[in-house]
């Protein structure tokens, strides 16, 4: 596969992974936790590097895991304890992020990983980067990382989509009939430090969070189906993605940039246009039937 | 067996006290009106009975059994408001939510569940709104769609939080009419209710609530001025004997 494909089968991968979780972080009203986990992941990164000696697949995906479920405990521990939802969400990410960045600049001189490269990603860089075994080489290992996440991603809302649906419609409900709303909390913020991390190295931890939130808020403007919201929001990740490098390509910027870029192009062109929710769509509405 | 027995059950929200030392039993097979003012504790009371917050001291039981072992006994409509109506989802999935505790963790609804649903749905006249999105419905049949929801459930008692505030009459007709239906068929329906001049043509059984059981009974004995008074203090000054004893 040439360089170019590499490039947009891993943005593509960007897309559905983020637009999947992005979905339901946006209907929960949580998409400022996915600005909290993609910063605090950092420091699972760090922290898995120092033990493990690897900036691979598994130990980083370990550490991530740890490090955003730790993130998730904290803000709803202390949002329990009386603090107000978005000052814990501050609190806890801002630290443990903080922490990482110490890290990084305590041990810099031992782990290849610098902050502008956390934070921004580069994807021009992803082919390179190889998974090789026995001298063959299969591709690069951030779309065996990414297509990892999406199979668990995909599982996870296949089996328990009910459950989702319900725990984000009407939480008190979901208790009332049993279901273990608190564990598929966790199990989402699970979800969502995974596909953080491995969208990391492509786009970082500030464009991952674009990446989750702006197709998913697209999607929630043209369907008024859960299915459907779930399908559109991957599809509009994939064409950011693809639209972004188009861009990026042409003008010779940032790739990440210009597929964050692009989600918000879709996004504005959607609150005008789209034929239910859009504003003249809105207002067209309003002029067929001037009764109400 | 009673339906529902709560035993000294006291609720604290950050020390402070909202229901405090509430024991009553209630009969199987009435309409039984909560009522109280505001802060008097009823939702409160509805979600400790439903095992959604953490209770000081006390216990509830449903047919004997705590909550947790009876779950498929209690069907509840929450307040319209306490949910987000823009969710993207139609009537009939919401109705099929009701259904979640039968069909089990995990596992998909079947077809006899949607099929239940559309019944419910017909119940409550709302067969046509079936593939409507839940934001284009009216209060009144938002309304209805949660009620159609709990009639799912298939339970043997019911907990409504304030089922008729913000609906039409042709609704209040409709829900009421509905409550009476599930009584005939021998269910116990505990409805949290704000409007004191109906409470005599709605309800069997009264519980007058304000953080303690001020009386508790069949209507006609229960529902006296002097208990309302006791009730509401001094805030029910706009209510004249007239409106309470006929």
């Amino acid at each position: 596969m040439s360089y170019t494909a590499w490039i947009l089968l891993t943005g593509a991968l960007v897309g559905v992974n983020c637009g999947l979780v992005g979905t339901f972080l946006v209907l929960r009203k949580m998409a400022m936790l996915s600005d909290a986990i993609s910063h605090s992941v950092l420091l699972g990164i760090v922290g898995a590097y120092l033990v493990s000696h690897q900036l691979q697949g598994p130990s980083m995906l370990i550490g991530a895991l740890i490090v955003g479920l730790l993130t998730a405990f904290f803000v709803q521990f202390l949002h329990q304890s009386g603090v107000q939802a978005d000052a814990a969400i501050g609190v806890v990410f801002t630290a443990l992020f903080a922490v990482g960045v110490i890290l990084i600049s305590l041990f810099a001189d031992r782990v290849h990983l610098d902050v502008e490269h956390a934070l921004m990603g580069e994807i021009a860089f992803v082919p390179w980067d190889v998974l090789e075994i026995n001298g063959v080489t299969l591709g690069p290992k951030a779309v065996w990382l990414l297509g990892f996440v999406l199979i668990v991603n995909l599982f996870v809302i296949i089996v328990g989509y009910k459950e989702l649906k319900i725990s984000s419609f009407d939480p008190e409900m979901a208790m009332t009939l049993g279901i273990p709303v608190l564990f598929i909390h966790y199990v989402l913020m699970g979800m969502l430090s995974l596909t953080t991390v491995a969208s990391f190295d492509s786009v970082g931890a500030i464009l991952v969070v674009a990446m989750l939130i702006v197709p998913s808020a697209t999607a929630y403007l043209w369907t008024d189906r859960l299915s459907i919201m779930l399908v559109l929001s991957a599809l509009f990740g994939v064409l950011s993605s693809f639209i972004g490098y188009i861009f990026a390509a042409w003008l010779n910027v940032s790739i990440s940039g210009s597929m964050a870029v692009a989600s918000g192009v879709l996004f504005t062109l959607t609150f005008f246009f789209s034929p239910k929710h859009g504003l003249i769509g809105k207002w067209l509405q309003k002029r067929q039937s001037p009764t109400c | 067996m009673k339906p529902l027995t709560v035993n000294q059950l006291t609720v604290a929200y950050q020390r402070q006290a909202v229901l405090e030392d509430v024991s009553f039993s209630v009969p199987e097979g009435k309409l039984i009106g909560i009522i109280g003012p505001n802060g008097a504790g009823k939702s409160t009371l509805m979600k400790a009975i439903l095992d959604l917050i953490p209770r000081v001291k006390g216990d509830i039981s449903i047919y004997g059994k705590p909550y947790k072992q009876q779950r498929h006994l209690v069907g509840y409509v929450p307040q319209r408001g306490s949910v987000d109506w823009d969710f993207p989802t139609n009537a009939l999935d919401v109705v099929l939510m009701g259904r979640y505790g039968h069909i089990g963790l995990w596992k998909r609804p079947r077809k006899e569940d949607v099929a239940v649903a559309m019944q419910c749905l017909e119940k409550v006249g709302m067969t046509s709104y079936a593939k409507r999105q839940i934001s284009q419905l009216s209060g009144g049949q938002q309304q209805r769609v949660f009620l159609a929801r709990a009639l799912a459930q298939d339970a043997s008692i019911y907990l409504m939080d304030e089922p008729f505030v913000g609906v039409d009459a042709a609704t209040e007709k409709a829900i009421i009419e509905l409550l009476n239906e599930l009584k005939a068929k021998g269910k116990t329906v505990l409805v949290v209710h704000h409007d004191l001049q109906t409470v005599r043509d709605y309800f069997d059984w009264v519980l007058l609530l304000n953080k303690q059981v001020i009386a508790a009974g069949p209507t006609e004995e229960v529902f006296t001025y002097e208990n309302l008074q006791k009730t509401y203090g001094g805030k029910l000054a706009f209510l004249s004997p007239q409106h309470v004893v006929r």
